[in-house]
């Protein structure tokens, strides 16, 4: 005997989630691999292990890490305010928060490099006074994924902020807990699930961040190739199975973070809810 | 209560299925009545073309595209009305190639074109289907330098020297920069070097690349709006345009020896024969050689094809720095030498032996 469940409609509304994935996600990926199954095996892994490509695997991994870090840590700093805080252009400042997800990234990457040249009035600023190139090396990329993963992060946080008890606080404070101890013991374990999350998906939006970052970047082989420019060349050279392992590479490297991030906050949240 | 929901779903498909279906019907009938009209009466419909071209080319097509419009009215009695689409040579070769219907393409080099010809939509031997290998107007690449030149940049040569910045595209992921790297071979080869050590040249003239942009225009924003390097290897026409937004602010150097740039035209074929525009995109085509195109061509910065027009543009220069474009129009040095692709045994045999993967362009960054 089928067992009923209390909310109807589960049979079509499963066939929908199935059709859309299938059209949006699982059929373009499957084009992925079969065009990567064009090559031999070794042919595949040669492609995906040449040391230009290596290295372009380095420079993207390397420096979405450090921008999502860097994120992580603003991100909540900024969602803090936003909940915690009242003041003047809360609101505004809130909505500007979402920009980087609607500005197109070459306009943001194009005016990220025109600021952060030695030519330019922030890049001039830290050139002239500290000697620090900013466009066109690295550290210009981790800065244009800033921009790039800095609402993902907010965006997870605030809600979750939002619905801490602040007498959860209160009763910190009661029981002798500085304000210190209260943020490490209290809040902090609260956030982390949806920190990580955020953390998470600023990282694998950053690893595949194209179009501002090729205008920043310079696009040095070995110092400043991202890999997503290298698959641009493939494309270019209209070679689409070189292509495509490289982008397959990429997409694993995503879902091990991707799983990475769900056990992470599954075991976060288990202990965080005591039923660890 | 399942099964209702069902059946008004189904229903909801097949009426809307029906009313589409009514409504492709409805299309495809006053279509016909369009044509028929069309062989009867004067009342024409407007025959739409679309041409699928690169970057640098919006001015100039934009121009053309009124030129041929009335010229076909006139003598044709058929109002056309041509679509423009621009975008980096190579891109516009793929969405072509995949299926984006284009009735012609004007693209950047020969290799870009052969790429939709292999996806089956330009049938083969396309560059002789018009006059001079199907590239109605040419360039060349030029140097671009910053007003004064302070560097003192006045040739290749130049270009490898420790002190000087330069800024060019990535020729594997921008079609149009594989000339500006053939051009600086071909003068590595002109003065005698052995292929070993014009390699060696060409490795040290890409160390001194500032920014290796993806495409053209970045290349030129870094340049012009970012203020990086010390030269710019452009196409001529870029490099004029630059001249024009930007008065007192840079000068063209003319090098010794470049290239022949040869942007090549072509039907698509197969899209044409679809939409049955085949002849109006033939015309189009044919016309850029007629006089008057070749001068919006000249107006434009490319070089005519049709030599009397060019010799119009031509001036004797007793410098090869071009520090603003002159007012009598007369823009053309023609003090270069110029090789062309042919010299490297055409686009399929230069791509192989320089830009495919693992060949000379990726060699010159190994260490």
């Amino acid at each position: 005997m089928k067992r009923k469940s209390i909310i109807p409609g589960f049979g079509i509304s499963f066939g929908i989630t199935i059709s859309i994935l299938s059209i949006v996600v699982l059929i373009p990926l499957c084009s992925l691999v079969v065009f990567t199954s064009k090559l031999s095996f070794s042919e595949f892994l040669y492609t995906v292990t040449r040391p230009r490509v290596m290295s372009g695997y380095y420079v993207s991994i390397s420096t979405a890490l450090v921008a999502s870090l860097i994120n992580a840590v603003m991100g909540m700093i900024l969602a803090w305010i936003l909940v915690r805080y009242d003041f003047p252009g809360k609101r505004f400042i809130d909505g500007i928060i979402e920009l980087p997800f609607a500005l197109p990234t070459a306009v943001a990457g194009i005016s990220l490099t025109h600021m952060t040249t030695t030519n330019g009035w922030v890049g001039k600023f830290f050139y002239d006074l500290f000697g620090i190139r900013i466009a066109y090396t690295r550290l210009g990329i981790t800065v244009a994924l800033i921009f790039i993963g800095i609402p993902f992060v907010v965006r997870s946080v605030q809600p979750v902020l939002e619905k801490i008890d602040i007498q959860y606080e209160e009763a910190a404070y009661i029981m002798g807990a500085d304000s210190g101890t209260t943020f490490r013991k209290v809040i902090f374990p609260e956030l982390l699930p949806a920190l990580i999350s955020g953390f998470t998906l600023a990282f694998a939006r950053c690893i595949g961040e194209y179009g501002s970052v090729v205008f920043i970047a310079g696009n040095t082989p070995y110092e400043t190739e991202i890999a997503p420019l290298l698959i641009m060349s493939e494309l270019q050279e209209f070679d689409y199975s070189a292509a495509t392992s490289i982008a397959l590479v990429m997409l694993a490297i995503a879902f091990v973070i991707l799983s990475v991030n769900a056990l992470l906050q599954a075991s976060v949240s288990r202990r965080v809810n005591g039923l660890a | 209560m399942k099964k209702r929901l069902l059946s008004v779903l189904l229903t909801g498909a097949l009426a809307v299925s029906s009313l589409t279906a009514c409504g492709t019907a409805a299309v495809s009938a006053s279509g016909a009545s369009g044509t028929s009209n069309a062989e009867g009466t004067e009342e024409k419909p407007v025959i739409e073309l679309t041409n699928v071209s690169y970057d640098p080319t919006r001015e100039l097509y934009a121009a053309y595209n009124e030129v041929f419009e009335a010229y076909y009215e006139e003598n044709f009695g058929q109002r056309v009305e041509v679509t423009q689409s621009h975008g980096g040579s190579g891109k516009q070769a793929l969405e072509v190639a995949n299926g984006l219907e284009a009735d012609v393409v004007t693209l950047a080099l020969e290799g870009d074109v052969q790429v939709v010809s292999d996806a089956g939509l330009i049938d083969a031997g396309f560059t002789s289907e018009f006059d001079l290998d199907s590239s109605p107007y040419t360039s060349t690449i030029v140097f671009l330098v910053r007003s004064g030149n302070p560097k003192g940049i006045y040739d290749w040569s130049d270009l490898i020297r420790e002190d000087v910045g330069v800024i060019t595209p990535n020729p594997k992921t921008s079609g149009g920069a594989m000339w500006n790297y053939l051009a600086a071979w071909y003068f590595f080869e002109q003065q005698g070097q052995s292929e070993e050590e014009i390699l060696d040249s060409i490795r040290k003239l890409y160390g001194n690349v500032v920014v290796l942009d993806s495409g053209a225009r970045g290349a030129t924003t870094s340049f012009v709006e970012n203020k990086q390097g010390d030269v710019l290897l452009a196409w001529e026409n870029e490099a004029f345009l630059s001249l024009k937004e930007y008065p007192g602010e840079y000068e063209i150097v003319v090098p010794s020896v470049s290239i022949l740039c040869q942007p090549t035209v072509a039907v698509v074929d197969e899209v044409a024969e679809k939409h049955g525009t085949t002849d109006v995109a033939t015309e189009y085509l044919r016309y850029l050689y007629s006089n008057e195109a070749q001068d919006i061509e000249a107006q434009n910065f490319y070089r005519p094809s049709n030599t009397e027009i060019y010799n119009n543009y031509v001036f004797t220069a007793d410098s090869n720095t071009i520090t603003e474009i002159p007012e009598d129009g007369r823009w053309i040095n023609d003090n270069i030498t110029l090789t062309d692709i042919n010299h490297f045994g055409g686009w399929q045999e230069a791509r192989a032996k320089h830009f495919a993967d693992g060949a000379y362009f990726d060699q010159i960054y190994e260490q």
